[in-house]
């Protein structure tokens, strides 16, 4: 039983991190616009668009 | 590409063009961004069909006031909010980026794809915003500065608190649930009661915080339930998890064997996703709305005694002030002209499909569009004296004349919350007088009551059904507004539609009627490429690929001429013809050399009016029509559409009195209508809807907004309202059945909480799984 106190401490510090990691990501903006970041990614070049030679 | 569609725009080709572009702006915007090397845009976009084609109009060239929105900081950079149209898709937004980043002075570009509001810095002093903005606006996306600190902040702020909310009860639950499994096994295994203690303290520490920070939103509204007397779904809530959490504290304290905490976090958690997704659905169409709106959004121009100019928002603008409006440019004052003289729109006014001539001397009010030459006005009127004010108050008058609408859950937790707390109370009283058993047990066994009867499924029932119909309906362009306008559009039995810019596109378009040929149409274009009257600018657009003729001048009210050749496009009095055979909005072309030829104009039917006008009877939905503009058109649009009822010449007050008569016979009305005047008509009507070209006091009132040129959003609104309300009861009735079989069982005392969170969690999933089935487009 004595695993018991080391593995539940140990769950619930994951899952704070966990929610913390979240909180932090809502605050800072990171669920501000979804559909962009989705289309965001397949642009690797936003500010210096390579010119067709 | 195809080559049958513009290769900037995506827009189907205009017949003769071979060059690829529809139009000489297209062609135009093709070149900008071709030189810019951004050409990799054509091949990574994907045309929406649903949002604006990219192109760019003679509009782009409105002034919009970009100074009165610019934030200076102290560094010396400027930064700027504004709301962009036409945004199809990723590609959008990366053209948009890297034409603004190619700026000099421009410090920071970034467009918010689901807001679709674009943040712009730049370095004061280096730039413009007109000048940064110029190739964006050229290629045809519109952009209008916006306050981020009014718009959709207070909804914002709310959502954003429910989602840390359903974060914290989310780790809470699950956590909790981790341990309360390994309690639920002790209890057929051999856990001591140490083990079980230890479990229960790690819970109470756990919840008792989340419960505390999480209750909150409902807290809220129960205690504002309370404090004006009445009692709502969220007064159980509340005092059930309170009671739940403070009772499994005691039990922990006593050592006891059953603690709740699990179903308290559980029953928050599952409640605030309800909430969230809810207000998420509902702030997305609202956040829509405000968009079409601040798009719409006009400045004055006021003209100072010195001469100078400046642009107010139309409520700063004093009574007897001069007013400058441009030809094309919405009148957002009542006044009397001063100086000039015009073509003016009445039509979201009035309903009125011609526009009317006016003169110096002349009144014209707000809302109406100025078209043919600039006008110079004297504020007549402002604030409660305008004309656009006497409808807003005739709009309040009927809202508040409206029987407020009690939605359906509001009517079922009306008479089920009392049932909840009666239904616990007679357990406790029952085992404390009758059953002989000690408080704190007989408190457990109500506490149980409350929890099995707190209404997660029935709190889940209509959120589910709603969010998933009006997301339904938003990816389609259908904007719900009210919460309860879902119900109201299913009670509907009758439609009364307004004519002009409703059961019409509002907009005048050529008739083919063979009195005119290919160049006569090129040759009539070209002079009327000059002025923005609607009826020149549907002529140029029956033949876009027109170049503006050399010399011509405009008269207002009256038409266009080139003084070199004598060829006059205008009205019959312009041309000095005196034949008055045929009636409806035309215009003529002739000169020296020229014998007269007659272009008619119709304003064309939505295309699927018909259709719609046929499916609602076939639904055994009456189908009326109301308009403000002549008899002789309204009965000729009715005849053609098939509706036996309509009224001609409706002031607004007429179709209030209309509606108010028709309510009082007892028919539940669906009013669709765009313009001003058909605002107040709109929040007297049992429900509402309103096409996005409608005027922003229609859009206001109305519950539905659509958006697109056609009005089969009505059928569909129509369709997943009735389907939802059907989903609705039948969640209401398992939610109810569910109930019916467990609450026995927690009063006499049978519950534990395993029990009670396998019973709490398959009745959501059911209800939630009901739901589902609506998105299921066939379905």
């Amino acid at each position: 039983m004595e695993n018991l106190l080391v593995l539940i401490p140990v769950a619930l510090g994951l899952g704070l991190v966990g929610l913390i990691a979240f909180l932090w990501a809502m605050k800072s903006g990171q669920f501000d616009d979804l559909d962009g970041a989705a289309h965001r990614i397949l642009f690797d070049d936003d500010d210096q668009p390579q010119r067709k030679v | 590409m195809t080559s049958s569609s513009c290769r900037h725009c995506g827009g189907p080709l205009p017949d003769g063009c071979d060059d690829g572009f529809c139009c000489r702006g297209c062609e135009g915007a093709f070149a900008l961004v071709e030189g810019l090397g951004l050409e990799q845009y054509y091949s990574r976009r994907s045309v929406d069909p649903a949002a604006r084609p990219l192109r760019p109009d003679d509009d782009a060239a409105r002034i919009h006031d970009f100074s009165a929105h610019v934030v200076m900081d102290a560094n010396g950079g400027a930064s700027l909010n504004l709301m962009v149209e036409g945004l199809h898709c990723g590609a959008c937004v990366w053209l948009i980026e890297s034409l603004l980043n190619r700026q000099p002075g421009v410090t920071w570009a970034r467009v918010n794809m689901t807001t679709r509001r674009l943040v712009l810095r730049w370095r004061a002093g280096e730039t413009e915003p007109g000048a940064i903005l110029a190739p964006v606006l050229a290629v045809g996306y519109r952009a209008v500065p916006f306050d981020p600190e009014r718009l959709g902040d207070q909804t914002q702020r709310q959502e954003k608190e429910l989602l840390r909310a359903m974060a914290i009860a989310g780790f809470a639950a699950g956590n909790v649930m981790l341990l309360s499994v390994s309690v639920w096994a002790g209890h057929f295994s051999y856990m001591g009661p140490a083990t079980r203690d230890l479990m229960h303290w790690i819970s109470a520490l756990i919840v008792l915080p989340a419960v505390a920070w999480c209750v909150r939103p409902f807290a809220r509204s129960a205690a504002a339930a309370i404090r004006s007397g009445r009692t709502n779904m969220d007064v159980p809530i509340t005092v059930g998890v309170i009671l739940a959490s403070l009772m499994s504290l005691w039990e922990t304290v006593n050592s006891g064997h059953y603690a709740y905490f699990d179903s308290a976090i559980t029953l928050l958690f599952f409640l605030l996703i309800g909430r969230y997704l809810d207000s998420r659905a509902r702030g997305r169409a609202r956040s829509a709305v405000e968009h079409l709106l601040a798009l719409d959004a006009g400045a004055v121009t006021v003209v100072e005694d010195d001469g100078t100019q400046r642009l107010l928002p139309p409520h700063k603008v004093a009574a007897g002030a001069r007013v400058l409006v441009a030809a094309g440019e919405r009148i957002g004052v009542d006044g009397v002209i001063v100086d000039g003289s015009s073509d003016v729109d009445t039509s979201l006014l009035t309903g009125e499909s011609v526009p009317a001539q006016v003169a110096a001397g002349a009144r014209v009010f707000a809302g109406t569009i100025n078209l043919s030459a600039p006008l110079r006005l004297e504020v007549a009127a402002v604030g409660e004296r305008t004309l656009l004010a006497e409808i807003v108050r005739m709009m309040e008058a009927a809202e508040q004349g409206r029987a407020r609408y009690v939605a359906l859950a509001d009517r079922i937790s009306r008479w089920y919350a009392p049932v909840v707390h009666v239904a616990a109370l007679a357990t406790f009283a029952g085992w404390t007088l009758t059953g002989g058993a000690p408080w704190q047990v007989a408190l457990l066994y109500a506490v149980a009551v409350l929890i099995i009867t707190c209404p997660c499924a029935l709190a889940l029932a209509v959120p589910v059904v709603q969010v998933i119909a009006s997301g339904r309906l938003l990816r389609q362009g259908i904007l719900v507004k009210s919460a309860t306008a879902l119900e109201r559009f299913a009670e509907t039995d009758r439609v009364v539609f307004d004519k002009t810019g409703t059961l019409t596109l509002g907009r005048p378009e050529l008739v083919e009627d063979g009195g005119w040929t290919a160049d006569d149409l090129a040759l009539a274009a070209s002079l009327a490429l000059a002025s923005r009257h609607p009826l020149a600018r549907a002529l140029a657009a029956a033949a876009p690929m027109a170049r503006l003729a050399d010399g011509v001048t405009e008269h207002p009210g009256l038409g266009l001429e080139v003084a070199d050749t004598g060829l006059r496009l205008g009205s019959r009095k312009f041309l000095g013809i005196d034949d008055d055979t045929a009636a409806g909005p035309e215009l003529w072309l002739a000169g020296s050399a020229r014998p007269p030829v007659r272009f008619a104009f119709t304003d064309g039917l939505r295309a699927d009016a018909a259709q719609v006008v046929a499916d609602l009877k076939a639904m055994g939905i009456a189908v009326e029509l109301l308009s403000g503009d002549r008899p002789a058109t309204v009965a000729a649009v009715a005849g053609q559409l098939g509706i036996a009822e309509w009224r001609a010449a409706c002031s607004p007050a007429g179709k209030c009195a209309r509606l108010a008569e028709l309510a009082a016979a007892g028919a539940r009305v669906l009013m669709i209508g765009d313009g001003l005047n058909d605002a107040p008509a709109l929040a007297s009507a049992h429900v509402s809807m309103s096409p996005s070209s409608a005027v922003d006091v229609s859009q206001t009132a109305a519950d539905v907004v659509f958006q697109g040129a056609r009005l089969a959003p009505v059928l569909e609104t129509l369709a997943v309202a009735r389907k939802s309300r059907i989903l609705v009861k039948e969640n209401f009735m398992l939610a109810l059945g569910y109930n019916i079989f467990t609450v026995p069982l927690a009063v006499a005392g049978l519950v534990t909480p395993l029990i009670a969170a396998i019973a709490m969690s398959t009745s959501s999933l059911v209800v939630i799984g009901n739901a589902l089935r609506l998105s299921r487009r066939s379905g």
